[in-house]
């Protein structure tokens, strides 16, 4: 069998990894946007929400090891070269923003002399030194640092919605959690 | 061309109507995304109660004073530790609980947002405790010398914090708002009643400080029981008329405290007051029977004391609910409030920059 078909999905393990994180991101964006608006659930909100960004730190280095460690599909034939300039930077960003967020959230706690509490009795080490300014600065950071990851998760989701209904390629095939077909080559 | 080959106009496969549905729904999921995005961040319900519009009323009433807590504004900060005797450990499976010596910091404060105000013998007086586990757990606690707490409900606070406002033609708060205010809440006035009622220490020394809030104790064997604190002073009762201030002396009850550690550490004891069925976790206002059962876990120890300007402690948010395994919160609608405010306010102030406060190093080392 020396005739390899070009693949057209991701690894499993990486699409895998995408839908859990793209759940847990999306999830951490309205917790955290619902958090400083909240009076009555702001506790509950805050105390889902710091475990839950240290396990997308975890999850988003498994997830750069992987995608060091495997073969991409190739960008179908439907993106021209200024998308999939845009796709790659984006991806870039994203990539970024999963490592950055988790660790401004982290550093913003030890800098305002917060115990970073997990669950029960667990809790992380401070990473920074206390500091009020540099309390204020990351605090003031992680908002605009979300605000980015929304909108970044906005383009993305546009320009898979628009190759998926309006260029009809289906490009959302290759992310599915399920194998999809090969497709066959119709000009 | 340079773009890659099969790349033929493939929006020519679509008719144009079918072309328009498929656009607009795209932009629908889009912009159903933002819109939920916008709600939960409570922009678009701007009259609702918030972290930062509450806030906004405690600048509004007090005026802004940049680098100060908005509230608890006045207060000088103090160091010492926490002797337990380890009969909080069937309570609490806190390891601030089991025998031995535990670091603390805190601060007394005066309530209020006005960091330079004159001291008043009823202004309500707070003590701030900060335990340093020795695992790296913390407990922090604000506690004031009430007997209950004057609301139930956040938004009974920010009420109160308005009509308490001196009316600007008067100079006083509005009667007339306050007895709206007070028919509203109910709870507020019978309150109110105790807290006039309760005798009133000479000063920071001889005050007990009341959690006034309700927490929950978890055992190592994982049982519950509902707890309100109190730091009970070693230091004997006074009342105020024995020592009314010069009038000379705008920091006289915080001078008094700061002689009174020169002269020795002061010391208090941890009181832990459990409920019963009957006695209610979700209002501050109503105290519990006197005759429930009081453990004594230990004794605080103060034998430092230092301005804001020096000490660690002014950049401390003393949030009541950063708590270790074995404290937690109860159903006491305050209490996640309380977190969400002192938050904002912190987030404020630590952004600003900072101006001395009102009872400088110089009186504290005096």
């Amino acid at each position: 069998m020396s005739t390899p078909r070009p693949r057209t999905q991701f690894a499993l393990q990486s699409r895998i990894l995408h839908w859990l994180m793209a759940v847990m991101l999306l999830a951490m964006l309205f917790i955290g946007v619902t958090m400083v608006a909240s009076l009555g659930n702001y506790h509950i909100l805050v105390a889902i929400h710091r475990p839950l960004g240290i396990m997308i730190l975890i999850l988003a280095v498994i997830r750069f090891v992987n995608r060091v460690c495997t073969k991409l599909p190739p960008f179908p034939p439907t993106m021209s070269r200024r998308e999939r300039f845009l796709a790659s930077s984006s991806e870039k960003l994203l990539y970024a923003l999963m490592f950055v967020l988790p660790l401004v959230g982290w550093g913003m706690l030890s800098a305002g002399h917060y115990p970073v509490v997990m669950f029960g009795p667990v809790h992380l080490p401070p990473i920074l030194p206390t500091n009020p300014t540099l309390y204020a600065i990351l605090r003031q950071s992680h908002t605009i640092l979300a605000f980015l990851l929304f909108a970044t998760f906005l383009a993305h989701l546009g320009a898979v919605l628009f190759h998926t209904l309006i260029v009809r390629d289906r490009f959302l095939d290759r992310m599915a959690i399920w194998p999809t077909r090969y497709r066959k080559n119709k000009s | 061309m340079n773009t890659p080959k099969s790349n033929q106009t493939p929006l020519a496969g679509l008719p144009k109507a079918n072309l328009i549905v498929r656009f607009a729904a795209i932009g629908a999921v889009l912009v159903g995304i933002v819109g939920l995005f916008a709600y939960a961040g409570g922009w678009l319900t701007p009259r609702n109660l918030t972290p930062a519009s509450l806030i906004d009323t405690f600048q509004k009433v007090n005026g802004l004073h940049p680098g100060f807590r908005r509230n608890h504004a006045k207060g000088v900060c103090i160091s010492g530790y926490f002797e337990s005797n380890g009969r909080g450990v069937a309570l609490s499976r806190a390891s601030v609980f089991l025998p031995g010596r535990v670091p603390i910091i805190g601060r007394f404060s005066l309530a209020g947002g006005q960091p330079y105000f004159a001291d008043a013998p009823h202004t309500i007086r707070g003590m701030a405790i900060l335990f340093k586990l020795p695992n790296g757990e913390e407990w922090r606690t604000a506690m004031t010398n009430i007997p209950v707490f004057s609301v139930r409900t956040v938004q009974g606070f920010h009420d109160q914090l308005l009509v308490s406002a001196p009316d600007p033609t008067t100079g006083k708060p509005d009667p007339a708002k306050i007895k709206t205010f007070l028919a509203r809440y109910p709870e507020t006035a019978k309150a109110m009643e105790l807290i006039r009622n309760h005798a009133v220490s000479s000063g920071f020394d001889n005050s007990t400080y009341n959690s006034l809030n309700a927490f929950r104790f978890i055992n190592a064997s994982g049982a519950t029981v509902p707890v309100r604190w109190s730091m009970v002073p070693v230091q004997p009762f006074e009342p105020i008329s024995a020592t009314e201030p010069g009038k000379s002396d705008k920091n006289y009850l915080f001078d008094g405290l700061i002689a009174s550690i020169h002269r020795h550490p002061l010391q208090w004891h941890l009181v832990v007051t459990i409920g019963q069925p009957a006695d209610p976790t979700n209002d501050a206002t109503i105290p519990w029977s006197p005759d429930r059962q009081q453990i004594d876990v230990g004794t605080l120890t103060v034998d430092r004391v230092e301005s804001d300007d020096t000490s660690p402690a002014r950049d401390i948010n003393f949030d009541p609910l950063v708590l270790p395994d074995g404290i937690a919160g109860s159903d006491d609608p305050l209490l996640s409030p309380r977190s969400a405010a002192y938050s904002q306010s912190f987030t404020r102030r630590e952004g600003e920059p900072k101006e001395p406060g009102a009872v400088s190093t110089a009186e504290t080392e005096k």
